[in-house]
């Protein structure tokens, strides 16, 4: 038999890897450097990672359900250009009216992706793809139909601006939004029905529907809230960079995933933590600020993430094999 | 087991199928179906594959709705929006192969949906575990409720559907062939829990083919044949021969072909075939001419050997010789040069091509032999798919027709024809005759007697034991992945197949 907890204990092993591997990049980067470890630059590492790790809570998921997202660049992109042009209209707007616009916004197209997952019943890997081009040539149809190729900070409020780069006790405040929907997200999938069947539907979809789990409402849901998150990280990318264009958060998607597919969500669904996720999110990003301190030029830096995901999804498969064979040759000595 | 029969003469069924009807595209799966489930029964559904007794399964469980007909629970009728709306009326089906969540724990899987939950709805997980192992424990089963059933055993995962259903307080319970793959220990592991389940009630719905098994469980046994209801009566009432016969509306012996090969020399021998946890030490042989049955157990390790053969499973130790020749391990390719042929378990996921044309289909083993200059000729591909079509009398419209637009035995046929294109010494046939009609297996147990005649050593794989004894010249017979027993066309009896199938030899 194996041991209850072998393999919950196996996954917390998996978190416990990710900051071993963090504390490995960020030793060798102090070395190099020791202002690396500094205040200010634990600060830029948690802010870096920010965002992406806000997406990567919302991909995680949809991960879990077997779904997947490749729309949030476009998404996010969409978001940041929206809250500029609120700004542009009315420049006194309350910061919170445009907050929650860019989650509306969001959450209006991840209710697209999920109800085209979900009802019509296309892969998500798909439709996905498909609203990837089309929410960014909205994007730029709207940029170029408002004649306003980029908006910059002196056209923002103060107030907005603060948001991005401002601190709480010395945390930044995006850091500290992130935090705060990290932990709502992963108490809720713990302790709430509906999260404990996001993980059934991807464990075994056929066994979730026999189970009387409404699986399609379940994935609709988990789109919206995924894409209210993204939302929520476009105008973060608004109030931090305070320039947009049309162009923003192009070619995100594949770092988001690959932020989740690192913090051990199975690709395949089923299991896998949002703690997770967002800890390979800081892992890439932190790997990124390093790569330049050790020396490495910046156009490593694709290719160092590629082999990070690459890493991660062999030592998953590894595991998964040895797991196998264990179970085997357990049930090869019952028989004996 | 009188005294029951007595009592539900009063006591109002739980739950009545009353002329029911389900048809799907042209196929008529359930005529006018009746049935009623009394509480403390446990009530045997007989009949052959494809008489229909999945169907009545599904309706049951809510996952197909009755084209006519009624559902009625406790005298009121239903009708079943799916799944759920079936549960909630206290319906659980347990299936052959139970579907759990491998990466939850057991707790979770017995209880997902209806987890117990404190302030705020959040689930309460101490009271979640300590409710399952109390389960279990009420059940005689310990099972440790925190880990993941990933790797439980199949009685494990049945014995947690179980579970599932009684704490959804479930009082009609549906076991749609529970023991197909359980050793003797686990079946009577589970006969015990099932009659604990009747004395406190419920009304069960259990079927098998092992018709010992429906003596010792069933108070009363229906049976069905092409979706009809042939008989129903008090178990005690009905002897072997009859059930039998009302199964199968013939008497068996019409099914299979008169043998006339002549065992000739050995053309595959397999000495010590072993992989770790899936069989050990494996050795027979085959001899041109001659039908060996490969009987066991479903999971007893029978189509496991056929692949690793066949090289498509590693293998750890052992070696297959095919005319005195060693075969590479773990290479087709080989195989299928050195003669070997292997219709696999399932056309469907592994034979067939389902949306290319017939012919297509029929030619994917070779293509070297209908192509030049490695360009494919369409008009030799549709000769020879035709040559081989005709051979087997495969019914078609057109030969461009996709496969999928075939019945089953048709379909079968086309794998069979596939693989003879290639002229193989040695054909393995796994299951050839599952989900297609009694006509088309007749046709294909003639095509195959007719293979071993023209000097073919065929294997044959097969779960029904009739279809065994039919045809085979000879039965090995294996149990948890070894080599049990084997037995000559005169001694190979269902029991003594079932027996050394279940460990009972030895």
């Amino acid at each position: 038999m194996i041991k209850p907890s072998s393999r919950e204990s196996a996954f917390a092993g998996r978190e416990l890897g990710i900051v071993v591997a963090l504390v490995a990049v960020v030793v060798a980067a102090t070395i190099a450097r020791p202002s690396f470890l500094s205040g200010q630059g634990i600060h830029d590492l948690f802010l870096n990672a920010s965002i992406i790790g806000l997406l990567a809570i919302g991909q995680a998921l949809l991960v879990i359900t077997r779904n997947i997202d490749l729309s949030v660049g476009s998404v996010m992109g969409l978001t940041a250009y929206l809250s500029g042009q609120l700004f542009l209209v009315d420049k006194d707007l309350p910061v919170i009216v445009v907050v929650l616009a860019g989650i509306g916004l969001g959450a209006v197209c991840g209710a697209i992706n999920g109800a085209l997952v979900a009802i019509a019943k296309v892969p998500a890997l798909v439709v996905t793809l498909g609203t990837l081009y089309v929410f960014r040539g909205i994007d730029y149809a709207w940029a170029s139909a408002t004649d306003t190729t980029q908006i910059n900070a002196y056209q923002m409020p103060q107030g907005f601006l603060d948001l991005g780069s401002g601190s709480l006790l010395g945390i930044p405040n995006l850091t500290l939004i992130t935090l705060v929907v990290l932990g709502l997200t992963a108490y809720a999938l713990h302790n709430f029905r509906a999260g404990r069947e996001l993980y059934a539907i991807g464990s075994n979809p056929d066994a979730a529907r026999l189970a009387g789990i409404p699986t399609g409402r379940r994935v609709f849901s988990a789109f919206v809230i995924s894409g209210g998150l993204v939302g929520l990280g476009g105008v973060m990318h608004a109030a931090y960079f305070g320039t947009i264009n049309a162009s923003v958060g192009t070619g995100r998607e594949l770092a988001v995933v690959a932020a989740v597919v690192v913090g051990g969500v199975a690709i395949f669904g089923g299991s896998g933590t949002v703690l997770g996720a967002v800890l390979g999110a800081l892992l890439l990003t932190t790997i990124t600020s390093a790569l330049p301190i050790l020396g490495v030029p910046a156009f490593w830096q694709r290719a160092v993430d590629g082999a990070a995901l690459l890493v991660a999804i062999s030592l998953d498969r590894a595991f998964m094999v040895r797991l196998a064979e264990r179970l085997r040759a357990e049930r090869a000595v019952r028989r004996a | 087991m009188q005294a029951v029969s007595a009592l539900t003469a009063k006591v109002p069924p739980l739950l009545e199928l009353r002329d029911v009807h389900k048809s799907f595209a042209a196929v008529h799966a359930l005529r006018g179906v009746s049935l009623a489930l009394h509480p403390g029964e446990v009530h045997g559904l007989a009949g052959e594959n494809g008489a229909g007794k999945s169907t009545v399964v599904r309706v049951i469980g809510g996952e197909h709705r009755p084209d006519s007909g009624v559902v009625l629970v406790d005298d009121a009728p239903v009708g079943f929006s799916g799944p759920r709306d079936a549960q909630r009326h206290g319906i659980a089906v347990i299936h052959q192969e139970p579907t759990q969540f491998p990466d939850l724990t057991v707790a979770e899987n017995v209880f997902m949906g209806r987890q117990p939950v404190r302030s705020f709805r959040r689930i309460d997980r101490a009271s979640m575990n300590a409710k399952a192992a109390e389960l279990f424990e009420s059940l005689g089963v310990p099972i440790d409720p925190w880990r993941v059933t990933r790797g439980l055993s199949i009685a494990d995962q049945q014995i947690i559907e179980i579970g599932k259903a009684l704490s959804a307080e479930a009082r009609i319970i549906v076991m749609d062939e529970p023991t197909a793959a359980l050793s003797t220990v686990e079946t009577e592991r589970l006969f015990r829990v099932a009659k604990r389940l009747a004395e406190n009630g419920a009304a069960l719905l259990f079927i098998s083919h092992r018709l010992e098994e429906m003596y010792e469980i069933c108070h009363r046994v229906t049976v069905l044949r092409d979706g009809a209801l042939v008989t129903s009566s008090p178990m005690a009432d009905i002897d072997r021969d009859t059930l039998v016969r009302s199964m199968v509306g013939r008497s068996v012996e019409q099914l299979y072909p008169e043998q006339t090969g002549e065992a000739g020399a050995e053309a595959l021998v397999v000495a010590g075939l072993t992989r770790a946890g899936v069989f050990a030490d494996v050795s027979f042989s085959v001899r041109r001419g001659e039908i060996v049955g490969l009987a066991g157990l479903v999971g007893s390790g029978r189509s496991e050997v056929a692949r690793a053969i066949f090289g498509v499973d590693p293998l750890d130790a052992g070696q297959v010789l095919v005319d005195g020749e060693r075969l590479p391990l773990g290479d087709p390719r080989a195989a299928i040069r050195a003669g070997v042929a292997m219709v696999p378990e399932d056309r469907r996921e592994q034979g067939l091509i389902l949306d290319l044309s017939i012919e297509r289909n029929a030619t994917l083993p070779r293509l070297g032999a209908v192509s030049r200059w490695g360009l494919v000729s369409r008009a030799k591909e549709r000769s020879l798919a035709a040559k081989w079509a005709d051979r087997l009398g495969v019914k078609r419209r057109r030969l461009t027709d996709p496969v999928a637009t075939l019945s089953g035995g048709n379909q079968q046929k086309v794998v069979l024809g596939k693989w003879l294109a290639t002229e193989p010494g040695v054909l393995i046939v796994d299951e050839p005759t599952r989900g297609i009609d009694i006509g088309a297996k007749v046709e294909v147990h003639a095509l195959l007697a007719e293979l071993a005649a023209s000097g073919i050593a065929v294997l044959m794989i097969s779960s029904e034991l009739p279809e065994v004894l039919g045809m085979a010249d000879r039965v090995l017979v294996m149990h948890e992945g070894r080599l049990t027993e084997e037995l000559s066309k005169e001694d190979a009896t269902e029991e003594s197949v079932l027996q050394a199938a279940t460990g009972g030899a030895s």
